[in-house]
Parts: structure tokens; sequence; C-alpha cells
């Protein structure tokens, strides 16, 4: 009897495990499902090369959002992408002292702080001093959201690489900094990368920093000093509205969104894993 | 004029001896034709802390109006109200920890579910094509699911949800009152979905540290399945998954866009979970480009130093957790 009632509660429990994994993906497709029916129904070529209509008037697109999102995922990058390789070269090869724990502090740090508090860092940093709201204030926001994830991947990539590599270039008399452009860099070349693109596309879809930096226009422009559009604040504003038509394009927007965040992680995932997804599209040999 | 670094050999720069200054920086222990790098590396590594720090140093500052006006009271006092120039977080302190607090609540039984099915059950293929997915949904950007949890969550809760809560659980102040959608439940729901790749990912790997000798064990001894999962991996990684329910914790409370969105933004505590509210990070997201008096931005960048402090503290709370379950396996071996 009481086996059986081990047994049933074994089944119970597989079945909970199922039921858990059906839960946890189903808000994914859901999500995905949702957006690229709303979003591929609303997109049309206005919204690829369109400005936006005033209020009330029906059409128009955001290629301005697109833009500014462009430009300001460019500033970010310019100025996060050398510093966290550097960073991340630091940790990973003069990973001992006192700097490099405190550097290592500071980066873990950088990782939690909350998306909306980054914000804030960039507007007291830019559009305080400058008095205005920025395309550069964003640059220097969505800055601070790369530099982490970048040091954090490149430092992980290196530690990968095997020490008697380091000690062979050293052996044979090359400086340091020799061995960690010529060896280590490019070595593991396509992690870095790939590490850098992620952290792109993940400053790409933030919202939050860019809301009072960026803030946000109407119209295109390419002055650095001046307030700019980009795509999620542009999804933001026409969510929240009253308008129809600004909630379609709202979809519209998430749908590029989510087509360029989730295309960008596969791609990555399916180049980093080519071995195993042939195999597993293969079937077993035995 | 070259500046060489030499052991046993003195630097100058227009007479002024640079040794201390090299053994300080740590510049001496390194080769003569590595000065330049390592230089170079050393004050890109210290321009990053101190922008950090210099971030930190003008959040203070700049909250320096509010925390001489209000004070510690500031914690205490739920009033905010931006025409009278008077301000109190704690309807903010209330709002972000029940939602994340009902976010963990919701996601650590999911996530440590779909991370035992994908370790345990799935075959080795099927679970590295899970965990894709499972990590997939870190990578939507949280205005995606803002929008989609105005437009499907709220009102699904407004129809479903919240009508069946109330017809069974009524009874309980929690699920009292009207039910809008839009509130402190719908925020926390799609908080708990934002969260669990987190806690899902990690508590795989704390998973995959239980040796294979120890789930051999249990199963030879008889166990059922679901009891070894009990007995031989979950008990004993028992507190690396209370770090990965942290660090999702971590996640939760720093969480804006998605929850601006769907809380209502309402600065009232009410002990009804259908009711709107407001959490630290989406006041921030909405009041902050439209506050007009100094003190009302003061204020709010004082909510946001005080999140910051509170991320931090749970961020380092989950790596001593983790750190401290890791070491704990490494005298076990």
């Amino acid at each position: 009897m009481y086996y059986l009632y081990r047994k049933f509660k074994n089944i119970l429990f597989l079945a909970f495990l199922i039921s858990c994994a059906f839960i946890v993906l189903s808000p994914l497709f859901m999500v995905s499902q949702y957006v690229f029916m709303k979003g591929a129904s609303s997109l049309n070529w206005d919204f690829f090369t369109a400005l936006p209509k005033p209020v009330g008037e029906v059409g128009g697109g955001m290629v301005h959002a697109i833009l500014g999102t462009l430009y300001m995922v460019s500033i970010g990058g310019i100025l996060a992408i050398p510093l966290g390789i550097i960073s991340g070269i630091y940790l990973s090869e003069f990973s001992r002292g006192a700097l490099a724990n405190v550097l290592r502090y500071s980066i873990d740090m950088m990782t939690g702080v909350p998306s909306i508090v980054v914000g804030i860092f960039a507007y007291l940093v830019i559009v305080v001093p400058f008095k205005s709201f920025s395309a550069v204030a964003g640059g220097v926001a969505l800055a601070i959201i790369i530099l982490p994830i970048v040091a954090r991947s490149t430092e992980e990539i290196l530690k990968l690489v095997p020490n008697h590599i380091r000690e062979a270039g050293l052996a044979l008399g090359l400086p340091r900094w020799k061995v960690i452009i010529y060896i280590l860099l490019k070595g593991s070349r396509s992690g870095i990368i790939t590490g850098v693109i992620l952290a792109i596309s993940r400053a790409a879809g933030e919202t939050a920093p860019l809301l009072f930096t960026a803030f946000g226009s109407m119209y295109i422009s390419f002055k650095p000093n001046e307030p700019m559009a980009s795509l999620p604040v542009q999804i933001y504003n026409y969510a929240i509205s009253p308008y129809t038509d600004w909630q379609r394009q709202a979809w519209a927007g998430s749908f590029l969104l989510i087509v360029m965040v989730l295309g960008v992680n596969l791609g990555v995932r399916f180049y980093l894993n080519r071995q195993e997804f042939y195999k597993f599209f293969k079937r077993k040999k035995n | 004029m070259a500046v060489k670094a030499m052991k046993n050999k003195t630097s100058t720069f227009k007479g002024i001896n640079l040794n201390p200054l090299f053994s300080f920086l740590g510049l001496d222990k390194h080769g003569p034709k590595d000065f330049w790098f390592v230089l170079f590396m050393k004050s890109v590594a210290i321009f990053t802390i101190a922008s950090l720090t210099l971030f930190i140093v003008l959040m203070v500052l700049h909250s320096f109006p509010a925390i001489e006006e209000f004070g510690l009271n500031f914690i205490t006092s739920k009033k905010w109200n931006p025409v009278q120039d008077r301000f109190g977080a704690l309807a903010f302190i209330y709002g972000t920890s029940l939602t994340s607090f009902l976010a963990v609540l919701i996601a650590a039984p999911l996530s440590v579910g779909v991370a035992l099915f994908i370790n345990e059950i799935c075959s080795d293929k099927w679970g590295k094509f899970l965990s894709i997915f499972v990590e997939m949904i870190a990578a939507i950007p949280s205005i995606v699911f803002g929008l989609w949890a105005l437009f499907y969550l709220a009102p699904f809760v407004k129809d479903s949800l919240a009508p069946f809560l109330k017809t069974y659980l009524g009874f309980l102040p929690i699920f009292k009152g009207p039910s809008f959608g839009i509130g402190i439940l719908t925020a926390s729901l799609i908080l708990a979905v934002m969260i669990i790749p987190t806690i899902a990912s990690i508590s795989r790997e704390v998973f995959r540290s239980v040796p294979t000798i120890q789930k051999e064990a249990a199963l030879a001894l008889g166990a059922t399945r679901a009891e070894m999962m009990y007995m031989a991996i979950f008990k004993p990684s028992f507190s690396g998954v209370m770090g990965a329910i942290v660090l999702g914790l971590g996640r939760a409370l720093g969480e804006t866009m998605a929850v601006a969105m769907v809380i209502g933004n309402s600065a009232k505590i009410s002990a009804s979970l259908f009711s709107p509210g407001a959490t630290m990070a989406s006041i921030i997201a909405n009041e902050y480009a439209e506050a007009d008096s100094d003190l009302h931005l003061a204020s709010m960048i004082y909510i946001g130093l005080i999140l910051f402090m509170i991320t931090l503290i749970v961020n380092a709370l989950s790596r001593i957790i983790v750190w401290n379950f890791n070491r704990k396996k490494g005298m076990k071996k």
C-alpha cells in the first residue's frame, strides 16, 4: 500500500515538473505569437520610411526612432566596448592585486544596477551640466549597460584560454602586451565579438535609461546635443497613448525589436553551437 | 625624455622621483617592455572604477536637498504630494517589496521545477533545446513584456483571474475590492515571468554540480525518481537554490518598464492585490522627466539611491550565499 502511495507521489511530482515546463514556456510563446500576429499585420512600408503624423491622423512611421536607436547604440558601443574589453582583459590577465579586485566589484555592481538608476546616472552626468536632454546622454546610459556585459564575457572567454599558451608566448620572449593582443585576443576573437553583439542587442531593447536622458522627439535628428527618439521609448509612449493607430505602431515597433533581439540571440547561439545543432537534426546512429 | 621603469633604477620626470608612484601603482612588477601597456591598462581600470564612484557621489550630492529636508522620515512617510512638495517613499518601498516578493513566490517553484525537468527528465538533446527557450525569455526586452502585459495579461486578470480568486478566496483581504486589470497582481505576474530564466539557469548550474554517484545511490536504495530528486539533488543544493532565488529577487526589485506599464502608478498603500500601486522604479520612470520642483527631483534621486542600495545589498547577499555553497561543496570533496 505504502509502495503504491510512493509511486503515486512520484507520478504526481513528475506531472508537476512537466507542467512547470509548460507554464514557464507558455508566456514566451504567447508573447511572441501575440507580437508576431499584431506586429506583422501592422508593419508597412511607411513604418520604416515615414515620420509620425500629427495626433489624430492615421499613418506615419517610426523612421526617426529606428535611426535614433542606431545612433545612440553606436555612441554607447563606441564608449563602452573598448572600456569593457580592456576591463575584461585586466580582470582575466592581471587578476591578482587590489586594483583588479576593486574593478571586479565595480563591474559586479554595474551589472546589478537597475536600468532606471542607470538613467539617473547618465542624467546627472550629462543632462544636468548641459541643461538639455541629449542623444549623448542616452548613449552614455547605454554605455553603462553595455560595459559590464562586455567586460564579463571577455573575462570569461579569456579565462578559457589554457595557461600554457600564455607561457609559450612569454617563453618565446614576447612582452605581455604582444601575448595578449596577438595571441589571446586573436584566438578568442569570435567569443569576444559574440559577447559584444549580445550586449548591444540587450542595450538596443532598453527603455528605462533613455526615458529622461534622450527623452524622445518626433523628428529625424543627428545632433548629439538634442533630444532624440529611440524605438523602445517610442513604443512606450505609443503604448500608453489612447490612440488605436499609435498602439498599432507600438506593436509594429515591438515586432521589429523582438525580431532583432531574438534573431541576434538565436543567430549567435546557432553560430557558437553549430555542431550541436547539426547533431540535433540528425538521427542517432547506433 | 622617455620614462623608464627598470628595477633598481630611478625614474625621474623633470627632476621628480617617480619610483614611489610606480611601486604604488604596481608598475614595477612588470618588465620594461610592458611599462606603457600596463600603465594604459591600469588607467583604464581606474577610469572605470572612478566613473562608477563618480555616479554614486553625484547621486548622493543631487539627492542631498531631499535628504536634508526629510532625512530618514522619507522612508517611513507615505505622503507623496508634488503639489505641496511633501515627499515620502513608503508607498513605493511597499510596492516594490510586495511585487518582488509575490513574483519570487510565483517564480521560485516554477523555476526549480523547470530546472529539474531539464536536468533530470529530458534527454540531453531536448534539455539543451528547452534551456535555449527558457533563456530566450531573458532576451525579450522588458518593454515588449510590458506591452503584452498591458494588452493581454491585464484583461486576462480582470476578466478571468480576479473573478476566480474572488469567488474562491474572496474572504482574504488581499483579494477584496474591484479589479481593473491593472494593479499589483498583474505587475507581480509579469515580474515572475521575467525572473524565471535567472532563477532557472542558476538552479540548473547548482543541480548539475551534484555528483552522479549521489543520485545513483539514492536510486539504488530504492528511492523513486521524485524522492531521488528531493533527497539527492534538491536538499544538498538548497542553499545554492536560495542564492539563485535571491538573485532573482534582485532582478525583480530593479525591473522598471514592464511594471511601470501595468501597475497603475498610484502612491497608495492598500491591502488588496487588485488595487493599483507604484514601485520605486515605476515612479521614477513616470515622473522624472516631468518633475518641476527641485525637491521633487531630489526626492526621486533619493528613491533611486535607496533602490540602488537595496539591489546592491540583495546582490551581495546572493553572492555570499552562492559562495558559501561552493565553499561547502569544496570542503566535502
